[in-house]
């Protein structure tokens, strides 16, 4: 049954390489765009997972990173930056080149730490493993070398979806978690919205440098 | 398992569903205390039934004494909370619209923290956490002032990378354990986990563990991940940063702790305790110098949170079943007074308008009773005697000197560096001559006064059933 390891390995591997998308994309509605695919990609890599570990109770996660993170919250995210008007912004990335090898180093970091450390584990359970850990790393180097609120966000649900797949490559994990990580997803759409809302608000921007202006401490 | 263990989850969350339809401040705020102190004794409950253990809930020593802290400690915040948050109401800092929701994610973060601490379910405790977590983001938000915004920003996002490692720990964990326990509910189950450990995969184990450290970890605002900490404390309403101290990073260092008698019961797997005695001495010494260049009252607390969360993390990396006494001796202590000292502060920056310590001066002869309060406070996070922060940072040091006498050193200089700190900031707001604004402030000082007579209860004798209780749950720890 090789074919079951390649298939999941090539969708695993197809998300990756939205992640190093996302990594240099600089326009909004392009990362917006991206993030919809590897949302949709993980959709499939789960529904995968759940016809071929025959737990029928994952198509339920499946459907929905594919409903919610494939479609519905980048049609509202869609939505709020053409009402921002701020489609057409360039957001200029640092060090793309330097970005990249990082990049490049955790990707290779993480195959060479999970496959060291699960020599006992299955075979799909280990590769599937370290490019999730590569997706997890490379969404929070996302987090730190972007400085826009939007691309933050995205950030963090590409987090969320490198997870996902973790969770769903575990075998036999218990429901309770992946309705959590669902669960954790709503959550923090509420939040960002919240404080995106509330950026805009008070700073007719949405770019986070502007917060880093008023800090508590200063003399 | 008793049915009545569950009652510090249902009370909280019920309440929290009636608490969203109430309208009106008054009404709910008086409910949020009711269903505070119920929470409370359904905590003192837990006492008297014998531990259990099912599929997804566990009570043992250890956990009931984080449970009992953790209840109390949440009435007297509500209580303060209910006449504090009036105040700010009155003065117009926060609108009636912003505080509709209060109350209700009030009662949701303290159900979600007993949640995680009363879960065996290592996944359960993870939403627990989680949950906390994302209610006291939007909370530290409440002001909604670019200052406030920024904190709740930044807490966010360091919130959200520790709560996604930690949660690829917990996976890795889950996988450590399907070779011994099977797929399923099983290899999820801590006390399970637990029994099993020595079966359970180490390289998968060691690897979890220090996902587990980072992500959970940052909760505890343990140096380096602590940045959230200062800010979070300092923009948020009082009531929250004393809830924060007080309880949340207790809940997130009870989970690193689970984790670490984990990998304590399973000989081959790599000694936790050293990795944590480091990162409780790089906090504790880096909290205490940071503690002299700040300006904000409540960002010098919550410096002084990192170091003693510091000193506690130091005492269960030391492990044994003194310096874990110790360690749940002074967590319990630092969580009374840094608890009270918020309240304090809360009517000091109330009566002087401002959270500045450079126009916080003569508070002596504005507010004398409100100068006392923060004296004592200050002298008792600061450990002296004979206040029980004296205590329990005396036996951390002993037990240190007795094991490892260098290593004494480092924690016995770090907490004098930070008693030079408050002591010399307490000074500059104490006297002086007091300038203006000052308002009266009409408060509760029953919390306040509370805590501090529990704190200085146990600085003069430790009641024997209460040491038992810690000695056990020490003994548990290992």
């Amino acid at each position: 049954m090789s074919h079951v390891y390649e298939v999941s390995h090539f969708l695993a591997g197809l998300m990756l390489v939205c992640s190093f998308a996302l990594l240099y994309q600089d326009r909004l509605l392009a990362v917006l765009r991206i993030f919809a695919a590897q949302a949709i990609i993980l959709s499939l890599a789960v529904s995968w997972e759940a016809w071929t570990q025959g737990r029928p109770h994952l198509f339920i996660t499946a459907a929905l990173a594919l409903v919610l993170k494939g479609i519905v919250i980048p049609i509202i995210l869609q939505r709020f930056i053409l009402q921002l008007g701020i489609h057409r912004d360039i957001e200029k990335v640092v060090g793309v080149v330097l970005t990249m090898l990082i990049g490049l180093g955790l990707a290779a970091m993480s195959q060479m730490l999970i496959i060291g450390a699960t020599t006992g584990a299955p075979a799909q359970a280990r590769e599937g493993l370290a490019i999730a850990l590569a997706i997890i790393l490379i969404g929070l180097l996302m987090m730190i070398t972007r400085r826009n609120a939007f691309t933050q966000i995205i950030g963090f649900m590409s987090i969320e979806n490198g997870l996902i797949l973790a969770a769903t490559g575990a075998r036999g994990m218990p429901l309770v978690v992946e309705i959590s990580v669902a669960f954790s997803v709503l959550i923090a759409l509420f939040v960002f919205a919240v404080f995106v809302f509330r950026i805009r608000e008070r700073f007719d921007t949405v770019d986070v440098e502007a917060l880093e202006r008023v800090r508590g401490d200063q003399p | 398992m008793s049915p009545v263990v569950y009652a510090v989850i249902a009370i909280p969350f019920a309440f929290a569903l009636v608490l969203v339809a109430l309208p009106g401040y008054r009404l709910t705020s008086v409910l949020n205390v009711v269903a505070s102190l119920a929470t409370f004794f359904a905590g003192l409950v837990l006492l008297t039934v014998a531990g259990g253990v099912s599929d997804y809930f566990i009570v043992d020593d250890v956990n009931i004494v984080f449970i009992v802290l953790n209840t109390l400690v949440g009435f007297t915040a509500a209580l303060f909370s209910a006449s504090y948050m009036g105040h700010e109401i009155e003065t117009g800092r926060v609108s009636l619209a912003s505080v509709r929701f209060y109350h209700a994610m009030y009662q949701v973060m303290m159900g979600s923290m007993n949640v995680a601490l009363i879960a065996n379910n290592i996944g359960l405790l993870w939403v627990g956490l989680e949950l906390a977590t994302l209610i006291t983001v939007v909370m530290v938000g409440l002001y909604r002032t670019p200052e406030a915004i920024e904190a709740a920003w930044k807490y966010f996002i360091l919130g959200s990378v520790g709560i996604s490692l930690a949660f690829f720990g917990t996976i890795l964990t889950y996988l450590a354990g399907q070779g011994a326990l099977g797929e399923g509910v099983n290899a999820m189950s801590w006390s399970l986990l637990h029994a099993h450990a020595g079966e359970l995969d180490v390289s998968l184990l060691n690897l979890a563990f220090i996902f587990l450290l980072v992500g959970y970890g940052t909760k505890v605002g343990l140096a380096p991940m602590h940045a959230w900490l200062p800010d979070a404390h300092s923009e948020g309403p009082t009531p929250i940063s004393a809830v924060l101290s007080g309880l949340l990073l207790n809940v997130a260092l009870y989970a690193l702790l689970r984790f670490k008698m984990l990998m304590s019961a399973n000989p081959a797997a790599m000694h936790a305790g050293p990795i944590l005695i480091v990162m409780g001495l790089v906090s504790l010494i880096f909290a205490a110098f940071m503690l002299y260049q700040r300006r904000d009252i409540k960002r010098l607390f919550a410096y002084s949170s990192i170091e003693h969360m510091g000193l506690v993390t130091f005492a269960f990396g030391l492990g044994g079943p003194l310096a874990n006494f110790a360690g749940l001796l002074h967590m319990t202590m630092h969580s009374l007074t840094k608890s009270a000292i918020f309240y304090a502060v809360g009517h000091v920056a109330q009566a002087k308008g401002t959270q500045r310590i450079a126009d916080i001066k003569g508070l002596s002869v504005s507010h004398p009773g409100l100068a006392v309060g923060l004296a004592l406070g200050v002298l008792a996070i600061a450990g002296l005697p004979p206040f029980g922060v004296f205590m329990s940072e005396f036996l951390i040091l002993t037990t240190t000197f007795a094991r490892h006498p260098w290593l004494a050193l480092l924690p016995a200089f770090g907490l004098l560096v930070a008693l030079g700190a408050l002591l010399l900031r307490l000074q500059s707001m104490l006297f002086g001559e007091p300038n203006e604004p000052a308002h009266a402030v009409k408060a509760s000082s029953i919390p306040f006064a509370l805590h501090l007579v529990l704190v200085l209860i146990a600085g003069l004798f430790l009641p024997a059933a209460l040491v038992a209780w810690f000695q056990r749950a020490a003994e548990f720890l290992g």
